[in-house]
């Protein structure tokens, strides 16, 4: 199925409007973009779009009741609901640093769940 | 009367910016107050990336920008160079710079030749916009929201419109969505977002959140807690179109409508705030967003390095 999407491009502050021409999912042309950012942009985000997960996870016996953390890496948009699952599951017990790891190689994604600030006990 | 060189007061990116470029200008002899448990202002809870790429060259979180400035001052070996001290709030300041401040079982009074006012600002609320209605529990600055779910750990409400689109508000969107409420529409009067596109993109669109522009929440209903918002469309001069209006069913309003600068304080000593940073009482200077409100922490954390070296090089002077 042919369709044209319109988009924002967000990789930097002038905010081209692109229109881009799809078949089936798969980007054919994209036009309104003034560099190849845009180009790039539109192809990751019509055909996987990727975001950065960053939310809390519980604190045990430390002077916080919520950590802050972040995924290490852009996950799959569609991954966003499955990750944020899992950390709330997930609890922190131990002083951590902004950038310890708390889940290695998280959901299978290739990334990190990392703390985003330090807690001392 | 304890007597300090230069006292910075407020321990967010503005006071811990102009601390640093305080001593390193040469200042020696500096304490920080914080009334908070922790030092890192308002990014602590500004969990979200979008910080630090003019100033670190990084997309980082709020608490990874804080965490950045509380390395650099923990590093300073030299005693009390930096004398940091949480809990620490302050309630007086005067025309002779002399700080009252109270910590937990103690009331401080200590004079300094030089001050850096570096307090933030507040949330516009919803008694400083008109919305008539009733006034039933669920109402919420977006801030106090961001508060409650980010640092307290718990979801403030379920079903949810956000009035305002600016960066806070959208921002909340994302944030309530991710923590399995529903945010049911966000609604802004102006015909656009003064917010930034990949805001827009990533906490709204990307959840099929409706957004309402040349709206405005016409009345709020409920009669303990929120129940519903009546929503009516307006034209170009803001004026409503009666014909338009419309119920949503909601138990949470979060009022996302604009920041002003913390300056009771500054007014209490009886200064004006004037040209970057300066005040009307020489040797008194305000930063960050007691100054002025910023977008970004970036240019916060700039503008107030220039405080702490305005107050260096004042110090100098005198
Ligand atoms: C909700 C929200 C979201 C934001 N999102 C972004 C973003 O995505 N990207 C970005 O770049 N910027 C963002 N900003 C802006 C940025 O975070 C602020 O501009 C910046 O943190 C302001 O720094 P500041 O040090 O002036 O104020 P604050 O960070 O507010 O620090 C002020 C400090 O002073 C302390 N204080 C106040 N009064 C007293 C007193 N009487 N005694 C002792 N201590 C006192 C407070 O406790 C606080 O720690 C956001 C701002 C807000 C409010």
């Amino acid at each position: 199925m042919i369709e044209t999407r319109k988009l924002t491009c967000i990789d930097c502050p002038k905010g081209c409007q692109l229109s881009i021409e799809t078949d089936n999912g798969k980007v054919m042309g994209i036009s309104g973009n003034q560099c190849k950012k845009g180009e790039e942009y539109a192809k990751q985000e019509i055909e996987n779009p990727m975001r950065i997960l960053t939310t809390t996870v519980i604190a045990e016996g430390l002077p916080l009741k919520m950590i802050p953390v972040r995924t290490s890496g852009p996950i799959p948009k569609a991954k966003l609901k499955e990750a944020i699952e899992a950390a709330r599951k997930t609890k922190i017990t131990k002083p951590v640093q902004a950038e310890t790891i708390i889940t290695k190689n998280f959901l299978d994604l290739g990334v990190n769940l990392i703390a985003t600030r330090e807690i001392l006990a | 009367m304890i007597k300090r060189e230069l006292i910075v007061v407020g321990g967010g990116p503005a006071g811990m910016a102009a601390a640093l470029s305080a001593y390193e200008n040469g200042v020696k002899d500096i304490l920080l107050l914080e009334r908070d448990q922790f030092l890192g202002g308002i990014l602590n809870q500004c969990i979200h990336t979008g910080f630090g790429l003019q100033h670190f060259k990084e997309d980082l979180t709020g608490p990874e920008f804080a965490d950045r400035l509380i390395i650099k001052i923990k590093a300073i070996k030299a005693d009390k160079a930096i004398e940091v001290s949480l809990q620490s709030f302050v309630v007086k300041l005067t025309d002779r710079k002399v700080v009252t401040y109270l910590k937990p079982g103690k009331f401080e009074e200590v004079q300094a030749k030089a001050i850096i006012m570096a307090t933030g600002c507040r949330e516009r609320t919803r008694e400083m916009i008109p919305i008539p209605g009733d006034r039933p529990a669920g109402i919420f600055s977006a801030g106090l929201a961001q508060k409650m779910i980010n640092i307290e750990g718990w979801l403030p409400g379920k079903e949810v419109v956000i009035i305002g689109s600016g960066d806070i508000g959208l921002i909340m969107a994302r944030r309530f969505t991710l923590e399995g409420a529903k945010v049911k529409a966000v609604v802004e009067i102006q015909k656009e977002s003064r917010g930034l596109v990949r805001n827009i993109v990533q906490c709204v669109q990307d959840f099929d959140i409706p957004l309402y522009f040349r709206h405005k929440i016409k009345r709020i209903i409920g009669h303990d807690r929120v129940e519903k918002v009546e929503v009516v469309a307006v034209d170009e001069n803001l004026n409503e179109k009666p014909e338009t209006a419309f119920d949503i069913t909601c138990d949470t309003v979060l009022v996302s409508v604009g920041l002003i600068p913390e300056n009771e304080l500054i007014e209490m000593a009886g200064a004006e705030i004037e040209d970057l940073n300066t005040t009307s009482i020489p040797g008194i200077f305000s930063c960050g967003n007691s100054y002025k409100v910023y977008d970004l922490a970036d240019s916060v954390t700039r503008d107030s390095e220039k405080a702490g070296k305005q107050a260096a090089e004042y110090l100098k002077r005198i």
